[in-house]
């Protein structure tokens, strides 16, 4: 089981009180109705399925019940870090040689 | 390929064994080729074989970067069913069914295909709605499927718990007869057995780390551990691994990869004469021939590629065991594992032509792919083969997600997505 760091509670806690919630930084288009079916495809459908480093959204279901967002290794299943819903996708990440 | 049969095992007995042949050869890659295909498990296996004894293609090779059959060919619970709720899933299941019906003698290599039969428990009234629209569906497909009563279903297997006091009572089961279980391995060992026979190279510990496409787009061939590899047409195979793949080849897919544990019990006498299966409280379970209990566990919720997966995940699913069958409630649990399944979002796979001139995808298979293996080989080598898929897997293509029109068997197929 994995544990994991909620920014908010800013505490490490089982992944039980936790649901991923996919991939991070996907956004919604504004005009959704307006979008072209391969854009609505990219939005909805493709994953970048990464294996290695990931950025997903995960909610701290049983606690806090905020979203939050996670970088983490898909091959070793360790976070790197987590940070709070809006804020910008890291461009350095702590301990990962780039 | 010298034909296995009773009069073989009786002249080796007479000679100490010594006149057994290699399955499969090993040779060294050739610097070019008409077909790759990455990924040497059942499916890929199953492609090549096809491709060599159904349309002439013998000029092939299967690139493998561990050993045949270490994917999720070895991992899976073996559970073999076609009792799908859409036509075209019905297609391509029942097509696979059929061919499962027989393929030993085809391979000459005992799959050990054994209809035993598959039962879905229902526990409540949906359960029984959904089941029985299902059964209805099978039936109008000319798939067979029946509804029992839990008296019925503990006839049919008989250490099921049908007591009223149950957590979760079984209220009714749908029954599939020709569904069962399969030896895993020796699908894979069979089918690259045929193969190998016909002038397919099966070529392991070959890792593919690239794929070369022209100034036009069209593939051209793989880059791989072992060196460059020409082929106009590369099929791509590689179950979790394939979004990885067709990311070398610039094509970006609609699938998310996670790991899907089982594990098996001591061995013990025959007592679980059939497949149980049950969506409510997931769980499921057969015994192998060699007696150990095979049960099947459930995804975890994150993308991984690590071949594990947690406890909390096996946890789950023995509480359900115990619940359906109480009798195993001190059984002891020998081994667990964790095999890496690539799910679409409409828990349909993929087996098409790709926007590349030359690649093909077979994949997204997700949790329930190993009973599919020959129907799948079947239509994807004609897939490659005529450049133009077979009419059961034509529905099956990338472009659904875009188009919309989705295989929706999310809620259809039986457990664990």
């Amino acid at each position: 089981m994995l544990l994991i760091r909620c920014p908010y509670c800013e505490e490490e806690r089982p992944e039980l009180e936790f649901r991923n919630a996919g991939e991070a930084h996907i956004a919604r288009s504004a005009n959704i109705a307006g979008e072209s079916d391969d854009d609505f495809e990219k939005f909805f459908f493709i994953r970048s399925n990464p294996k290695g480093i990931i950025y997903e959204r995960w909610r701290h279901m049983h606690g806090c019940a905020r979203f939050f967002n996670a970088v983490r290794d898909t091959v070793t299943d360790k976070f790197v870090m987590t940070y709070k819903a809006g804020e910008p996708k890291p461009s350095k990440l702590p301990g990962v040689a780039k | 390929m010298k034909k296995y049969s009773v009069f073989a095992i009786a002249r080796e007995a007479m000679r100490g064994h010594k006149g057994w042949e290699e399955q499969w050869s090993s040779p060294e890659p050739k610097k070019e080729y008409d077909v790759i295909i990455v990924g040497a498990g059942g499916h890929g296996l199953a492609t090549a074989y096809y491709l060599a004894t159904v349309h002439g293609i013998t000029n092939v090779a299967v690139l493998e970067k561990g050993w045949l059959g270490g994917g999720n060919t070895g991992r899976n619970t073996t559970i073999i069913r076609s009792n799908y709720l859409y036509d075209e899933s019905a297609g391509i299941y029942d097509h696979a069914l059929k061919l499962w019906d027989g393929l030993s003698q085809e391979l000459n290599y005992n799959v050990m295909y054994s209809a035993r039969g598959v039962m879905m428990l229902a526990h409540n009234v949906h359960d029984i709605q959904v089941l029985k629209r299902h059964v209805h569906a099978n039936r109008l497909n000319g798939i067979d499927n029946e509804w029992l009563s839990p008296e019925q279903a503990k006839e049919f297997c008989p250490p099921l718990n049908i007591s009223k006091d149950a957590r979760y009572p079984v209220v009714g089961a749908a029954l599939q007869r020709r569904g069962g279980t399969a030896r895993h391995d020796a699908v894979a060992w069979g089918y690259a057995r045929g193969a190998s026979a016909r002038g397919v190279h099966i070529i392991q510990n070959c890792e593919v780390t690239g794929v070369k496409r022209a100034a036009n787009g069209a593939v051209t061939g793989v880059e791989t551990t072992r060196g460059f590899i020409g082929a106009k047409k590369v099929g791509v195979v590689a179950a979790g691994h394939s979004s990885v793949i067709m990311n070398m080849a610039g094509v970006r897919m609609p699938l998310e990869s996670y790991p899907l544990q089982a594990l098996v019990s001591e061995p013990i006498k025959p007592v679980v004469p059939c497949v149980v299966m049950s969506n409510t409280v997931h769980a499921y379970i057969s015994q192998s021939d060699k007696g150990e209990l095979v049960i099947g566990a459930g995804t975890d919720q994150y993308v991984s590629y690590s071949q594990t997966g947690g406890l909390h995940i096996l946890q789950h699913t023995l509480d359900a065991i115990c619940e359906m069958f109480p009798i195993f409630t001190r059984m002891k649990m020998l081994r667990s594992w964790g095999g890496i399944v690539d799910v679409t979002p409409d828990r349909s796979p993929i087996l098409a032509k790709t926007p590349v001139p030359g690649l093909y995808v077979n994949c997204g298979w997700g949790t329930g792919g190993f009973k599919a293996t020959p129907g799948s080989g079947h239509v994807f080598a004609h897939t490659i083969a005529k450049d133009d898929p077979h009419p059961i897997n034509a529905p099956f293509t990338i472009e659904r997600f875009r188009t919309g029109r989705l295989i929706d068997e999310a809620a259809a197929a039986a457990v664990a997505h």
